[in-house]
């Protein structure tokens, strides 16, 4: 993984496109031969995602940060190439990003964690305002942005963030970070339809069957049994 | 100026279980019936439909089915010297709304109290001694014994189609059944659902502990079926989407599955949708709720609906705020333990679990229903003797599985990291092969935990919040630690290939970790007129005309899931309603 700020981010997609192309199970087939003959070579860099809420800044940060919470490896795609970023745009860009179910008159005193979610920002303006912070955290570290960090980097740059040992203002970075884990679960684990979790990869790498979920016949056949039906998604049925 | 409607013969307040069930009774009484609901209409026909209703995410995350905290919410503080601060996302509980309410989105366990929980607290009392309760535990008889409700129980068990095994009947104790239970005059009506892997390695543990293990009493049909009302209910699928999800086979008992449709067939009845009820109408002279003020949110337009009869079955904050804002009874202050309105506020010490770990096992966690389990009752209640332990109660334990929706269900064993390479070997590897043996502790009533109005925080229609005062207390905290030791023994005896210790609980109450919507007390009912809000027949002592449903009534919370008894005590309430009150309307028992 390249280390170098003057390649940065855009470049480390190209880099690494090869082996997300061999691996992201959705790549059309001549993508998938041309990485399988010459996986050193890349092929055409992958569209840049077109994002509705993040900037370009924070849209590099999350998909970095998502491709270290979840690593390429033989189970899945990375993060990204599962299409948890854009889940997470898409997230933040719609109703919950801004606030809907959220009771949100003040005043907003500091508060115990037993008592939830205490701030006057919307997700999104938590999100724009963690990021911010993130990326100040590693520029006092080390010296970068956080997704031009080397890969050991960014992990211990998030075990800091998770331990609370990363300085933020205002709240700790265990409150974003978690915020940060929970919506990358969200959009691992989610029904594709949201963006994420693309060819049903997460629910592929633990044998959750997806839809229609009707099992009585299933439970009685498949007990003590391993489930061997191909998982489906709400788009298949709609 | 609210619109001043035609008035009614009964209005109530919140179209769910008990709003439906009373409807019901009362329209077959003859009544004219006007039902209001704040929510939608939900037409399961069209809402709970494969595929969109197997959407985790808007449902069982984003929270679609239940009450919008924007609008209503509640405050939480740990003490009375400490400032509330409003909830500003579910988290710990999940009230409903809409019609069919949280009967839409519950998981189904149906129970009944043991004998000695209806009377509690003459029944510790005279097993331990005059002395044995502490000041502090405000604990209280139900002033309706077991036998009394018995068939109440049953009608409800019926109208829902409970799937279950009796374990005492007529004062036999069944082997399979539940043999701690009160005798009961009939079987459930419905078989038990199929057992799952995990049950079947639970049961044979506790067996060999020498326990009593049976299959949970579930609102999940086994098998097609016929209610009293003459509905049909369907068969369950085991689809893993029953809590926090409308039921698609139309199999998960609710308001909608069992009542609704006969009900609004009646043209006795009235729903009305969007219909935000915001305050009682109170003559304190006359002793009568005269009148019911709601808010239609579509145009923001206020109606008062004057009623002869009026029924409250919001859930337990709103019927506490409701009570509280009209100044109907005494509120309660815990300084002087004075006042009824708002008293004995409890919850459930829920979250107790160890998950074991199975390495050669196929557990299929995903082929579920909400209320699957294999259950003991061996620590419930009084079932053990205390003497001697410091606390008072137990818990329900079960082991099985409600559902494999990995956004929220995805163990790994201890140790593991929360994300990276490692944790997504884990997830792959265990996520088949593990499950949770879990308790549900009771929570009995303290001096200090109870429900007021918030001084500072206001909901959409402009009125306090209501603020809970509530934290778990020493009592909790050690039947938490004592059936934490039982899990662990229970875990043991199962042979996992690994196993997490006892997750028991330690710490203030949090609002964030789901536990469980099994909220309860603020209007309870009792015989003492000063120290309850609702009689044995859950009319007002302070106003004749008032009749409240539901768990706010409960003195305070066995380990049980509440709904059996809060729909025992709505036909129980029904029939003292339908057949004394209307006959002559006035108080049917006198202070």
């Amino acid at each position: 993984m390249t280390d170098d700020p003057k390649i940065g981010r855009r470049g480390f997609l190209v880099g690494a496109g090869a082996a997300a192309a061999a691996l992201a199970p959705e790549a059309p087939a001549q993508a998938q031969t041309q990485a399988a003959a010459t996986p050193a070579a890349a092929p055409a860099a992958p569209a840049a995602e077109a994002w509705l809420t993040l900037t370009q800044t924070e849209a590099a940060f999350i998909e970095a940060a998502v491709d270290t919470l979840i690593p390429a490896d033989d189970l899945t795609p990375s993060g990204s190439d599962c299409g948890v970023a854009v889940f997470i745009d898409r997230q933040l860009a719609g109703a919950w990003g801004n606030g809907a179910r959220l009771y949100r008159q003040g005043p907003f005193p500091k508060a115990k964690p037993e008592l939830g979610y205490q701030l006057a920002l919307t997700p999104r303006e938590f999100f724009a305002a963690g990021i911010e912070a993130a990326n100040a955290f590693t520029r006092k570290t080390y010296g970068k942005e956080f997704d031009r960090l080397s890969e050991p980097q960014r992990e211990e740059a998030l075990k800091a963030m998770e331990a609370g040992k990363a300085q933020f203002t205002g709240f700790s970075s265990t409150q974003f970070f978690n915020a940060l884990l929970q919506l990358t679960m969200e959009g691992f684990f989610a029904d594709p339809i949201y963006g994420g979790n693309r060819d049903m990869a997460a629910w592929k790498m633990i044998g959750y069957p997806g839809l229609p979920a009707t099992y009585r016949e299933d439970i009685k056949t498949y007990f003590g049994k391993k489930y061997d039906k191909p998982p489906r998604s709400i788009a298949d049925f709609s | 100026m609210a619109t001043m409607l035609k008035e009614t013969d009964a209005v109530v307040i919140g179209v769910g279980w008990t709003g439906s069930i009373l409807a019901r009774e009362l329209t077959k009484a003859g009544l004219k019936v006007v039902g209001l609901e704040r929510g939608p209409g939900r037409a399961p026909h069209d809402d709970f439909t494969i595929p969109r209703v197997r959407d985790d995410l808007k449902y069982a995350v984003r929270q679609e089915l239940f009450q919008d905290t924007q609008l209503e919410t509640v405050s939480l503080r740990h003490s009375p010297g400490e400032t509330a601060l409003p909830i500003r996302r579910w988290g710990s509980f999940l009230p409903g709304t809409g019609v069919g309410g949280a009967g839409a989105h519950w998981n189904g366990l149906t129970w009944r109290l043991l004998p000695s929980d209806h009377n509690l607290r003459s029944h510790v009392t005279q097993r331990y001694g005059r002395n044995a309760i502490p000041a502090e535990m405000t604990i209280e008889d139900f002033p309706v014994s077991y036998d009394e409700l018995e068939p109440y129980y049953d009608k409800f068990e019926k109208l829902c189609g409970i799937s279950g095994k009796a374990g005492n009947l007529r004062g036999q104790k069944i082997d399979g059944g539940n043999v701690f239970e009160g005798p009961r005059q009939n079987e459930y009506p419905n078989k038990p659902l199929f057992q799952s892997l995990a049950g079947a390695l639970f049961e044979k543990g506790a067996k060999s502990l020498g326990y009593h293990p049976f299959p949970g009493p579930a609102a999940n049909a086994s098998e097609p079926y016929v209610n009293p009302e003459g509905v049909t209910i369907g068969a369950c699928v085991y689809c893993g989407h029953c809590e926090r999800f409308g039921c698609e086979a139309n199999a998960k008992a609710s308001p909608h599955s069992c009542i609704l449709p006969v009900l609004t067939a009646d043209p006795n009845f009235e729903l009305r949708t969007y219909a935000h009820v915001k305050e009682l109408v109170y003559d304190k002279q006359a002793k009568k709720v005269k009148a019911v003020r709601y808010v239609d949110p579509r145009s923001g337009e206020e109606f008062e609906q004057p009623a002869g009869l009026v029924i409250l079955g919001a859930y337990v904050f709103n019927n506490v705020l409701l009570m509280l804002t009209a100044g109907i009874g005494e509120p309660y202050d815990p300084s002087t333990g004075k006042g009824a309105v708002g008293k004995n506020y409890c919850y459930q010490v829920s979250g107790n679990s160890v998950t074991v770990f199975f390495e050669d096992k196929e557990i299929n966690p995903f082929m579920a229903t909400g209320a699957h389990g294999t259950f003991i009752d061996d620590f419930n209640g009084d079932n053990f003797d205390h003497g001697g332990l410091g606390f008072f109660g137990g818990a329900w334990i079960q082991a099985g599985t409600s559902n494999g929706r990995p956004i929220l269900t995805r163990p790994v064993p201890p140790g593991t990291p929360r994300w990276g390479r490692e944790w997504k070997k884990a997830t792959a590897k265990w996520y088949n092969h593990a499950f949770n043996v879990g308790a549900s502790c009771c929570n009995y009533a303290h001096r200090e935990n109870f429900l007021d109005l918030d001084p500072t925080y206001k909901d959409a229609l402009g009125r306090p919040l209501i603020r809970m005062t509530y934290n778990f207390r020493e009592n909790d905290y050690k039947v938490s630690q004592y059936i934490g030791g039982v899990l662990e023994r229970l875990a043991t005896s199962m042979n996992p290939t690994i196993k997490t210790g006892a997750n028991t609980r330690r710490g203030n109450y949090n609002v964030v970790p789901y536990q469980s919507t099994h909220n309860t007390g603020g209007t309870i009912t009792g015989a003492d007129p000063k120290a309850s809000v609702v009689n044995r027949y859950l009319q007002a002592w302070d106003a004749d005309n008032l009749f409240v449903m539901g768990a706010s009534v409960f003195p305070q919370n066995a380990s049980y899931n509440p709904t059996g008894l809060v729909g025992a005590l709505a036909y129980w309430s029904a029939e003292a309603i339908t057949k004394r009150y209307l006959k002559n309307p006035g108080p049917l028992v006198h202070a």
